[in-house]
């Protein structure tokens, strides 16, 4: 075993303990801090039951619609900007301002355009992505070497063929990082409007725990939730680490 | 092309797009009580100025924003620094605080509900927490990509610790550096503001959702505007303060 993967399991043990140690000592209350037994019960009862797969269903719908409708867009756009040097000075300071405003302050917004429902879920989901999509894709863009282009041109492409044969193969890379940013982005957006305003979904499921004080519950929905962020995170950096190799 | 024409284009967009609302919604092609004109946006703005506490919500928001930014600096490039300095620290860390940073961290906010009650402090411990893993990441990614050399020198030299850091590692990881501060600046906000209006405390997050409860839309679009310019100002001090740190 390396120094480095010791080192990362004497942190597991060592934050687990001291959890265990917390929740155990009485110095803060138990409900808040439960022992991670009661937390790994309630994950394995709450993975047991059919109720709470149509809650992970609606939300895998929600970010996963979302999510392609916002990278699609993203990469459109992106593209556009940066073929069309005038396009892109255009639109260029516009992104700049709405890509790090929290996105959430528009679900209002969104609930008014597209109903309290899925729709305005899926339309969080898809803003979130777009911007770093759009982001990333302006970037690669613009470093597809001009050489390449000029001799697509001068081979008598037109510009949807050197859009596909040059400029896609080229900016693929820096595109997949903007969709593993904006999937993430995505997922946090569609449970934040879940918890503000709905009636299924994992982030409607956690803030009924918290509001019933189920906090071993609320503390299961949590840990399964990241879990399936972080290996929807990994497998995008399969395909990324995939379509590098393929090049 | 000439320089000006395509800011200018792009201020006449936003003008044709401003009208094309205003038009619309005087016509009676959009509902105004969903898509209000601007200049009734505009005019709730300043009714807001004078009936709700929008200055202290905004100065409130940003306040947070920044000291949970700076916090997030203070601690943030030191962990990037130790992850540097001790391999063995970056190897175990590096890919766990790459995961972090892609985590629904704001999911927690229950706990820290919980942990630090219900107000500014839950607020900007949130922020604190989602800035510091992108700082603390760009920080060991910058000072990763300094030339062995430059390090080399400065050893053979007898530089002290504290010394290599600040005549050597900061100021050629500065760009890198800066994009951490950014990053953690834009995090900060997004889930400072987020949860404003998750848990209706604070600044303008809850001043949003307020208006929205009271179908004050107008208003809400207002409110909206206030985060826009929130963002705005932050990015417009990170590059003024990139701009002073490289000295020019």
């Amino acid at each position: 075993m390396s120094r480095a993967t010791r080192l990362r399991v004497a942190t597991l043990i060592l934050a687990w303990a001291a959890w265990e140690a917390l929740a155990r000592s009485g110095v803060v209350f138990q409900g808040v801090v439960p022992s991670s037994l009661a937390v790994f019960a309630s994950a394995a009862t709450l993975l047991g039951s059919p109720g709470f797969y149509a809650h992970l269903w609606r939300s895998t719908e929600e970010i996963g619609l979302g999510f392609v409708i916002g990278s699609a867009a993203g990469v459109a756009i992106g593209t556009a900007m940066g073929v069309s040097v005038f396009f892109g000075r255009i639109a260029h300071p516009y992104i700049h301002v709405f890509a790090p405003t929290p996105k959430i302050i528009f679900l209002p917004v969104l609930m008014i355009l597209f109903g309290v429902d899925v729709g305005s879920k899926i339309a969080m989901g898809s803003i979130s992505a777009f911007f770093p999509v759009v982001v990333a894709t302006y970037d690669g863009v613009r470093l597809v070497s001009p050489v390449l282009v000029r001799v697509a041109s001068s081979l008598g492409c037109s510009i949807w063929q050197i859009v596909a044969k040059v400029y896609f193969p080229s900016m693929l890379p820096a595109v997949v990082t903007g969709m593993r940013l904006g999937l993430g982005v995505a997922i946090i957006g569609t449970l934040l409007a879940e918890i503000k305003l709905s009636n299924r979904g994992l982030g409607f499921l956690a803030i009924q725990e918290y509001e019933g004080f189920h906090i071993p519950d609320l503390y299961a929905v949590l840990l399964i939730t990241f879990a399936l962020a972080v290996a929807a995170n990994v497998a995008i950096g399969r395909v990324a680490a995939r379509l590098q190799r393929h090049r | 092309m000439r320089r000006w024409l395509a800011p200018a284009a792009g201020f006449a967009a936003l003008v044709l797009a401003l009208a094309t609302l205003e038009w619309a919604a005087r016509a009676g092609w959009v509902s105004p009580f969903l898509t209000p004109s601007p200049s009734e946006i505009a005019a709730a703005g300043w009714r807001m100025a004078a009936e709700e506490p929008l200055a202290s919500a905004f100065f409130s928001t940003l306040g947070v924003a920044l000291a949970a930014t700076i916090a997030a600096a203070l601690v943030g490039v030191p962990a990037g620094w130790a992850m540097y300095r001790f391999p063995t620290l970056g190897q175990a860390y590096e890919d766990w605080v790459a995961a972090l940073f892609s985590a629904p961290l704001i999911l927690l906010y229950p706990l820290f509900l919980v942990l630090f009650g219900r107000g500014l402090l839950t607020i900007a411990m949130i922020g604190f927490l989602s800035g510091v893993i992108p700082m603390a990441l760009k920080t060991y990614e910058g000072f990763g990509a300094v030339p062995k050399v430059l390090v080399n020198v400065a050893r053979s030299f007898n530089l002290t610790e504290t010394a290599v850091l600040a005549k050597v590692l900061l100021p050629a990881a500065l760009p890198t550096v800066f994009t951490g501060l950014r990053l953690a600046f834009i995090y900060t906000t997004i889930n400072v503001v987020g949860l404003e209006y998750l848990v209706n405390i604070g600044g303008l997050g809850y001043l949003v959702g307020r208006m929205y409860d009271r179908y004050d839309i107008p208003a809400m679009y207002a409110a909206v505007a206030f985060v826009l310019l929130i963002s705005v100002l932050g990015f417009w001090a990170a590059e003024r303060l990139e701009r002073f740190g490289r000295g020019s």
